[in-house]
């Protein structure tokens, strides 16, 4: 369903005193694109159709799992001194595994700093996640590689970034498509504003994924919007749908449409996956000081991965072996990861200096130069 | 509150206590700044006691929050804007330094722009990257600006109280790093007038001029060379913009010698304008050089290389004896 039909609707969420009623009301809403109920039923969407096999759906189903099971270990190793910071993407699986596996190999990504499932999607190995995170890199992986760009911490900033990369598509006369990842809070960054405006002017290939898990933070969603957030795609002259983030088959099914948009030269389309943020923002977030336990209880009820599950055992898509052996898998994903970070080197101490120019620069070299002799001179007394 | 040990998150939070207290026009605006009371609680209980009208919450957008608070001050308000890490006030940069910095002359001097800018800044606190910048050259480069920052509580408490009651706009970078660190705050006291520096402590043989988390450093570098005999004055210059060369000149006329620190780049940073200054003013009082010790000219490392990149205790007393030994 696009704005087109939804325009005339009256906000459910902001604007009213009703906004306190959020999640409730938002749940609910019937502009919300479903295909699998919380319980795990299938259901139908006239916009809106997919059909997978049994080995499809257990991929999806696998593919939760371990990003899950990847963020608990990276959730546990900051706690063990292994990372800095941890932002968890616990609760989002759904709205990752599916908009991530509606991309082409030849599409490009652009995250911000907590799409680890998005990442799983692409092929990049989930501990060049953590470099970042640990404190031994800025980045820490070629972006080329899996067509998945770095991190970026800088709210918003990324939309712009996609959006002249799928300028660049255009001008190429390929037909590959770009997807740009942000939270809502960051919709409320001018950046975002900006790259919906280009992305619509120059009818730019790109998809712009909002995941509103409901928090900035502290802030809800209702500091950054008074109408619902894909609504405000229609100002700027491109489609904007909300989808139930925490299915996945919803996801999948919308974003891969909107790829298909993208490619066909149909332009820009916004969408807005509802889900929940079930953890804190991140490790170093005491989410106690501003929300209640009742509204993580409620989400849990719609969780991505148990929704799957019911769909999978209801209609005899995967079998205990399945599930079994998927246990394993997670075990020796975990034992990876552990094993990997606990090992990481620290960068060093040179690669300070290294690559801030690729044409080199004299003042980097003079310093670089008084740095190792610094360093040399600890080296010297020591002896 | 008169006198006791406050660290200065405490201070900060005390100070705009007292201010959103005794002007009604004094707002408080930022990301998170009201339930949650800011991401290091700098502004922890104040929505509760003062409402949400007064510390008010914004949306995450930078420009919005300093644009906004540019048009509230335009209409009598007094807004201090919290940007929640020194790396993300650049989505805010045009507004400062193009508008905010600029507006009073523009309008013939007939409009004020009292807005504070708070920002966490500086490294060592163990973080991802834009989370341990020290941007103040930048701002302090910016004619129509002020910029300070306070290395202890009772300055964080007095220097906020004043730029409040500033009615330039006055960019406030607070020491991360240093936020708990617990020293005297009288509230009853007589402050030094916001741009003065301060003689942090008294020394013949050569001058360390820091401010804001490198103060701390070069108190620890002063009393490390004394057991070795050396006598080193420290001074917390306080103000980036306006900067107290009177106050480094007189340091400076008895020690003879001027080594200046700072976590920002030493690349056209503060101590490359401090010692141009000082050589045009001290030039035969000079024994040597000013030197510079301060980041390099690259990016804020990840950071398990920032004890390399960051000036400590070692590389200031090498920059003390390399001045020496002139
Ligand atoms: C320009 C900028 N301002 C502030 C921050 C600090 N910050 C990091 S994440 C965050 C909240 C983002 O919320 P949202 O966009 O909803 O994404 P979520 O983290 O919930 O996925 C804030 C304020 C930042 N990273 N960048």
């Amino acid at each position: 369903m696009t704005v087109d039909s939804t325009a005339a609707r009256k906000p459910r969420r902001g604007g009213s005193k009703r906004a306190g009623a959020k999640t409730a009301a938002a749940a609910g809403a019937p502009e919300l694109v479903q295909l699998l109920t919380p319980e795990g039923e299938r259901v139908e969407h006239p916009d809106y159709s997919i059909d997978l096999t049994a080995e499809e759906l257990r991929g999806l189903y696998r593919d939760m799992v371990l990003t899950r099971r990847f963020d608990a270990e990276a959730t546990t190793l900051q706690r063990q001194g292994e990372l800095g910071l941890w932002a968890s993407l616990l609760g989002q699986e759904a709205a990752q595994i599916g908009s991530g596996r509606a991309t082409r190999p030849d599409d490009y990504v652009f995250p911000t700093y907590r799409e680890h499932g998005v990442a799983w999607c692409r092929g990049v190995d989930p501990t060049n996640l953590l470099g970042m995170f640990r404190g031994v890199n800025n980045g820490g992986w070629d972006p080329n590689e899996n067509n998945f760009h770095l991190y970026t911490i800088v709210i918003g900033s990324q939309a712009l970034h996609a959006t002249g990369y799928a300028m660049g598509i255009t001008k190429d006369g390929a037909d590959s498509a770009v997807i740009a990842y942000f939270g809502d809070g960051a919709s409320s960054q001018g950046d975002v504003a900006e790259a919906f405006t280009f992305a619509a002017v120059y009818n730019a290939p790109v998809v712009f994924f909002c995941q509103n898990n409901q928090w900035a933070i502290s802030e809800p969603t209702e500091k950054q919007t008074r109408v619902p957030l894909y609504q405000r795609a229609q100002g700027y002259g491109f489609p904007g749908v909300r989808v139930d983030g925490n299915d996945v088959l919803a996801c999948l099914a919308v974003t891969k449409a909107a790829l298909d948009r993208a490619r066909t030269g149909q332009g820009p389309m916004l969408i807005e996956a509802f889900t929940y943020r079930m953890g804190a923002h991140t490790t170093s977030d005491d989410p106690t000081r501003y929300r209640r336990d009742e509204e993580r209880e409620l989400w849990e009820a719609k969780d991505p991965i148990a929704r799957l599950r019911a769909y999978l055992e209801r209609e005899g898509h995967a079998d205990e072996a399945f599930f079994a052996a998927l246990e394993t898998e997670s075990d020796e994903l975990a034992k990876h990861v552990r094993d990997r970070v606990r090992t990481m080197p620290d960068p060093d101490d040179m690669a300070i200096f290294d690559n801030i120019y690729a044409d080199g620069h004299a003042l980097v070299d003079e310093e670089r130069a008084q740095f190792a002799a610094y360093q040399a001179s600890f080296a010297e007394e020591s002896h | 509150m008169t006198a006791q040990k406050l660290s200065i998150v405490k201070a900060i939070n005390a100070s705009l206590r007292t201010a959103l207290e005794n002007d009604p026009k004094v707002l408080v605006m930022g990301e998170d700044v009201g339930k949650l009371g800011g991401v290091f609680r700098v502004t922890d209980g104040l929505q509760k006691d003062f409402g949400e009208d007064r510390v008010i919450d914004t949306p995450l957008a930078e420009s919005g929050i300093v644009g906004t608070a540019i048009g509230l001050a335009l209409r009598g308000y007094r807004p201090v804007v919290e940007i929640q890490f020194d790396g993300f006030v650049f989505p805010a940069y045009d507004q400062i330094v193009t508008q905010l910095a600029k507006m009073h002359a523009r309008a013939l001097g007939k409009i004020k722009l009292p807005v504070v800018i708070r920002i966490p800044y500086g490294g060592a606190i163990g973080a991802v990257e834009h989370h341990s910048e020290s941007p103040e050259t930048l701002f302090a480069h910016v004619a129509g600006l002020k910029v300070v920052s306070p290395s202890n509580a009772s300055d964080a408490y007095w220097m906020l109280q004043q730029a409040i009651q500033s009615d330039d706009p006055v960019i406030y970078f607070e020491p991360k790093r240093r936020y708990h660190d617990k020293s005297e705050l009288d509230t009853e006291a007589i402050p030094a007038p916001l741009h003065a520096a301060r003689v942090a402590r008294p020394g013949t043989d050569l001058t360390l001029a820091a401010y804001g988390p490198m103060v701390k450093t070069c108190l620890e570098a002063a009393a490390a060379a004394e057991e070795e005999g050396k006598s080193l004055e420290v001074l917390d210059l306080r103000s980036m913009s306006p900067v107290d060369f009177d106050a480094i000149q007189a340091s400076v006329e008895r020690t003879r010698r001027l080594v200046v620190v700072h976590e920002a780049p030493v690349f056209l940073g503060t101590g490359a304008e401090i010692a141009a200054r000082i050589t045009e003013r001290c030039f035969y009082h000079l024994e040597a050089p000013v030197l510079r010790v301060g980041g390099y000219h690259a990016p804020y490392p990840p950071s398990r290389l920032e004890d390399e990149y960051l000036p400590g205790l070692d590389r200031v007393l090498d920059a003390v004896d390399r001045a020496l030994a002139y």
